[in-house]
């Protein structure tokens, strides 16, 4: 027998023990969906086991294999009745996450994931110790995770109040749940806001007085989830540029927000000419007037005389 | 996979030769050095292939009289103990492995998933939950990181603090990697500052370098990494009073407590924060409408902020 690549090994070796622990067979279908390949894979698979076994080879040696249509048993296992120990990665993942978990109440039945978290602590034995090597502390809002949550499994709508930083308003929504996403350690709710009619991304610690409603969540056809791999914001290409230049200390701004044309520049020392894209203006004012002069506004310059008359109306207060 | 199964099936080590003849698949020998040859390479590339996928082969002898050391699998060893979970444990673990997605732990949480599905457990990986899971998402060094702090070997790296321009190398004994407040830090030792740090992941460039045996060093016995991040990027708490116009600061409202009207017709608000000078940079990009009152510190930074801002195209 030619050696099978090790995906296919760890497949093979499991699953023997995953029929064995299903005593009254399971369909090739189920068997393709639990391990993630195709149902003839699986048939591929189970050829391959059937000639494998105890040395010998004879009859009581080999795993014996039973099919009633396309259900399968297993009938000899030749000795392989258990999965093959948590590798360290796989332990590691499993209970960091569910540390992860016990952090974010809202999210999980806690006293459920506590219980998970021991039995597969006690199963995985020395590689827990290991799982310290990775530690999340996630910025959790239970109250709002839970109500979320809810309504995602019940498939209701929601109504909601929403803090916008960029305009420092609060904004009154009703909303049809489509899916949760955690993002750089925040959570956000992506949904159709019937306000604005489009898909919107929610961050849940902006959000306030949340309820379920009793209507069903019905966001229409056009409500497609957004591919977020090229970060969460993704300005139109439509939208104008706003130039900036930044201080050393405010260079992270090219880091955080998609920028066009950065270029390295020497005044200020180490600085950086960025060009970003907004279609609010009182985004971009809000952004520089936060970097407190360490970013200036090089075009449009009606943003940077705006931005000056506000600080100079602001020291006249102080000064009074 | 023959190979497996005799290795369990037997108490004894077994002999290379030995599993020639009895394991089917294997190059018989026919005394020619060609077919010795053979049986060896394909021998050796088992036992790796095997022991990659964490099966634990032992060597040894099984009495002082044999000559060659023999291979078993001791099924203590090898097998996953039994496991149990009700249905919603199941579902908790289904959860937890969807939270994962860098190729080493989102790997790793597949292998899982399917091992405890072989030891009879139903997790439904795909729940009923729409979920995104990115609890490791976008960060290139996370994997070294984690690799080096798992296996305690030495890792170099290049890291510009924000503050910078060029970046400096690092040498370090990582302990962990922490994700604090959505953001991902390595935590050890650096040698050639000789103290405990802690650097942000995201300022880390290309690629860190892991080198040296493993085992290389122990981290601090009592280590609580997130402790070690909270130390460093939180500080004391601090009470603020700020006066606001009536309906602006609607963000800085929403964390404070109101305390009622100044002499002006102003909102007097009061809102504690550790980090100081995050919150001066949000009151002054609220220009005239936010004053600070207390305390004075603050009051002079966002003075100074606003002062840079007015000077910024006069």
């Amino acid at each position: 027998m030619s050696a099978p690549g090790t995906d296919r090994m760890t497949r093979l070796l499991a699953l023997v023990p995953y029929l064995e622990a299903r005593p009254d067979g399971v369909l090739l279908a189920d068997a393709a969906r639990d391990f993630g390949v195709t149902e003839a894979q699986v048939q591929k698979d189970l050829e391959l086991l059937w000639v494998c076994g105890l040395p010998g080879h004879g009859p009581g040696d080999l795993i014996d294999l039973s099919f009633e249509g396309d259900r399968v048993r297993v009938t000899d296992t030749a000795g392989l009745a258990r999965p093959l120990r948590l590798a360290t990665d796989e332990a590691v993942a499993l209970v960091v996450a569910l540390r992860a978990l016990l952090e974010l109440p809202g999210l999980a039945e806690t006293d459920a994931v506590s219980r998970a978290l021991v039995k597969v602590s006690a199963a995985a034995g020395e590689p827990v110790d290991l799982a310290g090597a990775v530690t999340v502390s996630i910025d959790a809002r239970a109250q709002t995770l839970a109500v979320v949550r809810r309504a995602l499994e019940t498939g209701r709508a929601l109504h909601l109040h929403y803090y916008v930083p960029s305009r420092d308003e609060r904004t009154e929504r009703t909303v049809d749940p489509m899916r949760l996403l955690l993002v750089e350690g925040h959570w956000y709710l992506e949904a159709w806001c019937r306000r604005v009619e489009g898909t919107r991304l929610f961050r849940l610690d902006r959000v306030d007085d949340l309820t379920v409603l009793d209507e069903p969540a019905a966001p229409p056809e056009q409500a497609q989830p957004r591919d977020l791999d090229d970060g969460l914001y993704q300005p139109g290409e439509d939208q104008p540029l706003v130039r900036l230049r930044l201080d050393r200390s405010a260079r992270w701004v090219a880091d955080y927000y998609p920028v066009e044309e950065s270029v390295p520049v020497d005044d200020p020392p180490g600085g950086l000419s960025v060009a970003v894209r907004t279609a609010d203006p009182a985004w971009a004012r809000r952004l520089v007037a936060s970097l407190g002069g360490a970013a200036r506004v090089e075009d449009p310059p009606e943003l940077a005389q705006e931005i000056a008359e506000a600080a100079r109306a602001a020291l006249a207060r102080y000064a009074d | 996979m023959n190979l497996v199964f005799a290795l369990l099936g037997t108490r004894q080590f077994v002999t290379a030769e030995r599993i020639r003849t009895i394991v089917p698949g294997y190059e018989p020998a026919d005394g020619s050095e060609r077919a010795d040859e053979a049986f060896k390479r394909m021998f050796e590339r088992d036992k790796s292939d095997l022991r990659e996928l964490g099966v634990p082969l032992e060597t040894g002898r099984t009495s002082m009289f044999d000559l060659d050391e023999g291979y078993r699998i001791a099924r203590s060893a090898y097998e996953l103990p039994e496991i149990t979970l009700t249905g919603d444990e199941a579902a908790a673990v289904g959860l937890a492995l969807r939270l994962w997605q860098s190729a080493q732990l989102g790997g790793a949480a597949q292998g899982a998933l399917v091992k405890l599905r072989a030891a009879g457990v139903d997790v439904d990986a795909a729940g009923v939950l729409p979920l995104q899971p990115r609890l490791d998402a976008g960060e290139p060094a996370f994997d070294a990181c984690y690799t080096a702090a798992r296996d305690r070997r030495l890792l170099t790296f290049t890291y510009t603090r924000p503050d910078e321009d060029a970046g400096t190398v690092r040498r370090v004994q990582p302990w962990g990697v922490v994700s604090w407040h959505g953001r991902w830090y390595l935590v050890g030792h650096d040698l050639d500052r000789a103290a405990a740090r802690v650097f942000r992941l995201s300022r880390v460039a290309g690629r860190p370098r892991i080198s040296g045996p493993p085992d290389a060093f122990a981290p601090p016995a009592d280590l609580d990494l997130a402790a070690v991040v909270a130390r460093q990027v939180d500080r004391p708490e601090q009470v603020v009073v700020l006066t606001a116009r009536p309906g602006t600061a609607v963000g800085l409202r929403r964390r404070a407590t109101e305390l009622g009207t100044d002499g002006h017709g102003d909102d007097r608000l009061e809102l504690r924060t550790t980090e100081p000078w995050s919150l001066a940079d949000q009151i002054a990009a609220h220009g005239p409408d936010v004053l600070v009152e207390s305390p004075p510190e603050l009051r002079a930074a966002v003075v100074e902020r606003l002062t840079r801002l007015a000077g910024g195209a006069s």
